[in-house]
């Protein structure tokens, strides 16, 4: 007797445990196997776009904070690179050393959570996800420390940042450093051999460098597909052309590599960290004279980027002269990652689909805008 | 090895030797296309060896009210240079650009959402849908005159 089939269409999210927030999936199955995949967007979709063409210069910084809320500083790091090219102002040296090491930090901190949750799908519940969270915990400690606020910081501004580390900063890091180093140790022995996160990842859901690149794809997902592309490194901003690091890059493009390539950038943001700390001295850490409502030439426009902790985040901006934007476009790492779902999923099994889901770590915040 | 910017008079000149007549005008960051020519430019700036553009960073539309421009940032990862190219459409009802999604995958979602919030359609894409609101949702809210 042979057994009927057909294609069952089923709706994963917006709320489910494994999408990391409102994100929706419309998938048809074929008995396990996954034969298509629809997208389907808008649920956290607060129109910043719009709105920051109705704020000054300054207040959208607190709109970039809402992006991607992992990663606030390196938001606030793009808009205010790209609002700095607008005016043709440069930030003082310090200010460039300090944006460095909390953008690192941010890293850091944005790759333990996407780490974690990775995990966590997998079914290892709470240990290793709360292992990356305590450390995490104390870098948003040295962010409060910084500026008042944990997550939405707002801690830079055009020309420099907001304020100068308070003095007992610099102890409270070295702290951390040191003890982050065992903590990572500690969480490598933990994850990068387990039998489980191997066999779950080994092989799965393979990314071609050509797909990836056709797709737009950036971040740690483009580098765990062989392609040592890094905006640090290709169109240096702040400090990053003064100091020395690496691109791990993955050579079987898997899920596995998009895991390994993150664990080695947190190495790396080590590395940038120390050499920060080492190289910084004192002096301004905003240009002093700028006012406070800040004007661009009428007609100016600017593409600010940085590599942010998912990617490669732009900030397009037109000026008509006014005291806001004229336009700002948000080119947004995490949205245009999302293109291969497609390449990831299909032919693979349902299970397989929440890990290589969390491989490519997005973030709703930052999709929806 | 660090990416370098192409002028638009570097960009305007290989585009002239190639395709006569295309570019409407440059200056110094960027050149402007003729719509009805977007996917030939697109193609030749993509298979080009001299220019290889295999990345497309970010497609982003802008609406000067007598006009929509609609901007593509693009870099080579093998030549390792950026370059901008522009394009307008003038009108405000049915307004249509040929799409580069056969060209660049990449402009997939980047298109639906110019179309969702700009009202720009782009022909030729396969799945030309809203993407952040709802199919119903009446306007395009980055429009000027939307509220």
């Amino acid at each position: 007797m042979t057994i009927r089939t057909e294609p069952m269409t089923v709706n994963v999210g917006p709320q489910h445990p494994s999408t990391h927030g409102v994100f929706r999936l419309r998938i048809t199955f074929d008995g396990e196997d996954i034969i298509e995949v629809e997208p389907v967007l808008g649920y956290l979709h607060r129109g910043s776009e719009k709105l920051a063409e109705e704020r000054n210069y300054v207040q959208v910084i607190t709109l970039t904070d809402r992006l991607d809320y992992t990663s606030s500083m390196i938001n606030n790091q793009a808009y205010c690179l790209a609002v700095e090219k607008l005016l043709e102002i440069e930030a003082p040296p310090r200010a460039k050393y300090l944006r460095t090491l909390v953008a690192e930090l941010q890293r850091i901190a944005s790759h333990l959570i996407a780490v974690g949750f990775f995990i966590q799908e997998m079914g290892a519940f709470g240990t290793p996800l709360m292992y990356t969270f305590r450390s995490r915990e104390r870098i948003l400690d040295l962010f409060e420390m910084l500026c008042g606020a944990r997550v939405t910081v707002s801690y830079m501004r055009p020309g420099g940042v907001f304020s100068d580390t308070p003095s007992d900063f610099w102890p409270a890091l070295s702290r951390f450093m040191n003890d982050f180093r065992d903590e990572l140790s500690d969480l490598e022995d933990l994850l990068m051999e387990n039998e489980i996160l191997l066999a779950r990842t080994k092989g799965v859901s393979p990314l071609s460098p050509d797909i990836a690149v056709n797709c737009s794809v950036s971040g740690p997902v483009l580098r765990a597909s062989g392609i040592s592309w890094d905006w640090r490194k290709k169109d240096p901003y702040d400090a990053y052309s003064l100091v020395d690091f690496d691109i791990p890059t993955g050579s079987n493009w898997d899920n596995y590599d998009r895991f390994w390539v993150r664990m080695q950038e947190i190495r790396q943001s080590m590395r940038i960290i120390e050499q920060c700390v080492l190289q910084i001295e004192p002096g301004l850490v905003r240009i002093p004279e700028l006012p406070l409502v800040l004007r661009a030439q009428p007609g100016a426009e600017a593409y600010g980027r940085v590599e942010a902790s998912k990617g490669e985040l732009g900030f397009y901006l037109i000026s008509d002269g006014g005291i806001s934007p004229y336009r700002c476009k948000i080119r947004a790492p995490s949205l245009i990652n999302l293109t291969v779902t497609e390449h990831l999923l299909v032919g693979w099994k349902l299970a397989d689909m929440i890990v290589s889901l969390g491989s490519i770590d997005i973030n709703m915040g930052e999709v929806d805008r | 090895m660090i990416i370098s910017r192409l002028t638009g008079k570097e960009l305007a000149d290989r585009l002239e030797e190639a395709l006569p007549n295309v570019v409407e005008e440059w200056d110094s960051t960027a050149i402007w296309v003729k719509p009805n020519h977007m996917v030939q430019v697109a193609h030749f700036l993509f298979s080009d060896p001299t220019l290889d553009f295999n990345y497309l960073n970010s497609i982003s539309a802008v609406d000067f009210i007598e006009y929509f421009e609609i901007v593509y940032h693009l870099t080579s990862f093998n030549k390792h240079h950026s370059a901008v190219a522009k394009t307008k459409i003038y009108g405000r009802d049915e307004v249509t650009l040929p799409s580069v999604y056969n060209i660049w995958r990449g402009a997939d979602f980047q298109e639906r959402e110019i179309w969702d919030l700009m009202g720009v359609r782009f022909e030729g894409h396969p799945n030309m849908k809203r993407i952040m609101l709802w199919e119903g949702f009446e306007g395009h809210p980055l429009r000027k005159d939307f509220l």
